[in-house]
């Protein structure tokens, strides 16, 4: 199901949560938005649901206008942070809602939704739970049942909103895998929320990042990581150490840090390098090692320019031993945006 | 003898001797107390204390009178007061006007909170705070308004009595006192439980397809279901042992329109005091089984949380 989303706005009050947000998303895709909380990327994914509804523009769902569908008629899965499940009902009753209420000869018989049923409890490994009540299962246990509640009606597309919020470090990232791996068995044209860009960069095929109510950048987790199209991208994405300064003659300079910027137009700029991306180079900006931290497979360093700033360098955890008291460094790359 | 503890070890049958030597090499335990777990919360022996006392002063005590006074007459007394066809028929009206203005009070509890939780409306706290009316008002002040207002020649009754309806002096009068009175216990159990009822639940219905109504039957009303039964004990319990505005619209008549508690006082007025007490304890019996039965039902409707 290709989904389209175009010129899409929305007020709560006078407060834009969209502004001018447009979207094309490919049939199987699997899509994160991501964001900072109040860039509008939950409502955004609600927009698209059926559970707000925009002010302007259109919401396409394979070139038919469903702007104004209920979240029944779009048959989207929708997946909540805080799962959603509804209590009274068994672990199967909760799965097989969608099917029970529906009417008339679209509803399978009995036979049919236990059928199903089973089939999704394998699908994310709870087989023989399906007796249990919700408050008798871990968060993840929960977090699993609400997505085969949202895929037992065969949606079109589905939607989750922060699925692993809640959970704990562990635990979200074995769901991770699990949601790539349902994903990929079924096919469904997948769409998720999150703030946490690893969650991002890891899951998705493409990302959209959001802020303030538009979406700044979409494009591969390596495009937007390396590429980022904004200093807002840049920022976000990824650890970067942030400068202001100005650019003359392909040289960005900020106080003692002179970095190369290749192509940049002369201006007020400012530069983004990414701790990994510093290295130490003898023709390179004076720096002093404060703090190494050894981190796994990675050293990260704390360091401070002559100005007092401070910044961040990562490097293999090798290299490590060769940063200690008086460095030089310079960037293998560095992001510069004229402001 | 083996320490206690050391029974319930479960015993490895390939490793016999590890249970056994990990329990040797404890160090002696500390005393335990003796009928409760050891808890962080401070307060307890003085908590338990005070609310067994206040219990026996109030509630235990003076029902276990009634058993006593009771006990003064011989079975063949007893069961002529307790169970006299007059006395019967006030049970069945005390019981049955109760049941049904709780069943009453169950729907029209459930509207009213669901206007009072999810809307906003203009006069919705006069609303609200007319819904605690009742928990207020002198419960004879409450009868003499609906007496006058139900009669047959006041403001409501007028227009009931040519649809041959007949709403006070009777058991129907009864029950629209006991309604009254029993309303703010449904609205005020079931209120907090409505207003944490999320709206991803409701949402999630609707994404799957249900419409508002299965919404509401499947989801909604199922998921109150225990705080209503809650409500529907607490408005039956209230409605059973209400007297001062019930005597004002029942009419009284013996067999008829009187209820249990105002036989007893007639009782009592003639100094029939053991005759009373029997009646109450018939009361008290199936108030208590009653409320029992609830609970049990309101235990298995809780089994999922």
């Amino acid at each position: 199901m290709t989904i389209s989303i175009r010129s899409v706005e929305k007020k709560f009050g006078r407060y834009p949560a969209l502004n001018q947000v447009d979207l094309e998303i490919a049939d199987g895709e699997l899509v994160a938005l991501l964001g900072p909380s109040g860039s509008g990327k939950t409502t955004l994914l609600r927009t698209i649901a059926g559970l707000e509804f925009p002010d302007e523009g259109q919401v396409l769902f394979e070139n038919e206008d469903v702007t104004f569908a209920s979240a029944a008629a779009r048959r989207v899965g929708f997946v909540f942070q805080q799962y959603a499940l509804f209590k009274h009902m068994t672990v199967a009753k909760n799965i097989a809602f969608g099917l029970d209420v529906r009417k008339g000869k679209d509803k399978p018989n009995k036979a049919e939704i236990a059928r199903r049923v089973d089939e999704l409890l394998k699908l994310v490994e709870l087989d023989g739970l399906g007796k249990r009540y919700p408050s008798q299962l871990s968060g993840g246990q929960r977090q699993r049942v609400a997505l085969s509640r949202a895929l037992a009606v065969q949606p079109s597309v589905l939607l989750l909103d922060e699925p692993f919020g809640a959970l704990d470090a562990t635990v979200r990232k074995s769901l991770r895998k699990e949601l790539r791996r349902v994903h990929d068995a079924t096919g469904v044209t997948t769409i998720f929320v999150t703030h946490d860009q690893e969650e991002a960069l890891e899951l998705a095929d493409r990302v959209a990042i959001l802020n303030a109510g538009r979406i700044e950048q979409i494009g591969t987790p390596d495009e937007v990581h390396d590429h980022p199209a904004t200093p807002f991208v840049c920022g976000f994405v990824g650890e970067a150490n942030r400068f202001e300064g100005v650019v003359s003659g392909q040289r960005f300079t900020a106080g003692p840090v002179v970095l190369a910027a290749p192509n940049a137009p002369d201006g007020e700029a400012v530069a983004f390098v990414r701790p990994h991306d510093l290295v130490l180079d003898a023709a390179g900006f004076p720096a002093r090692v404060e703090r190494v931290v050894i981190q796994g497979p990675l050293a990260n360093i704390d360091a401070s320019l002559p100005d007092g700033r401070r910044i961040d360098i990562s490097v293999a955890r090798d290299e490590a031993v060769q940063f200690t008291g008086e460095i030089r460094l310079s960037a293998r790359r560095t992001h510069v945006f004229g402001v | 003898m083996a320490p206690f503890g050391a029974r319930r070890r479960i015993l490895d049958d390939d490793h016999p001797m590890t249970a056994e030597t990990i329990s040797m090499s404890r160090p002696p335990a500390a005393r335990r107390p003796l009928f409760r777990r050891r808890s962080a919360l401070p307060g307890f022996g003085l908590t338990l204390g005070v609310t067994l006392t206040i219990l026996s002063l109030i509630v235990l005590i003076p029902l276990s009178a009634i058993a006593i006074k009771a006990s003064s007459l011989s079975p063949a007394q007893f069961v002529a007061a307790a169970f006299s066809e007059r006395a019967i028929a006030a049970y069945r009206l005390s019981f049955g006007a109760a049941f049904v203005a709780a069943v009453i009070n169950g729907v029209f509890g459930v509207l009213t909170t669901w206007a009072l939780v999810r809307y906003d409306f203009p006069g919705k706290s006069v609303v609200n705070a007319l819904v605690d009316l009742p928990f207020a008002l002198p419960t004879a002040v409450a009868g003499i308004a609906l007496a006058t207002l139900y009669s047959p020649n006041g403001w409501v009754g007028q227009y009931l009595t040519p649809l041959g309806i007949k709403a006070a002096y009777n058991p129907v009068g009864v029950t629209i006192a006991l309604t009254f009175i029993g309303l703010p216990f449904v609205v005020r159990t079931l209120e907090p439980v409505m207003r944490d009822l999320s709206a991803d639940v409701e949402e999630a219905a609707a994404s799957l397809g249900a419409g508002r109504i299965d919404t509401i039957l499947r989801v909604i009303l199922p998921a109150l279901g225990p705080a209503w039964l809650t409500g529907f004990a607490l408005a039956f319990a209230r409605g059973v042992g209400e007297y001062g505005s019930v005597i004002f619209i029942a009419g009284n008549m013996p067999y008829k329109s009187e209820i249990a508690p105002l036989l007893i006082i007639i009782q009592l007025e003639q100094f029939e005091y053991a005759n009373a007490a029997a009646i109450a304890l018939v009361m008290l019996g199936v108030s208590f089984l009653m409320l029992l039965i609830i609970n049990a039902v309101q235990a298995w409707s809780r089994r999922f949380s």
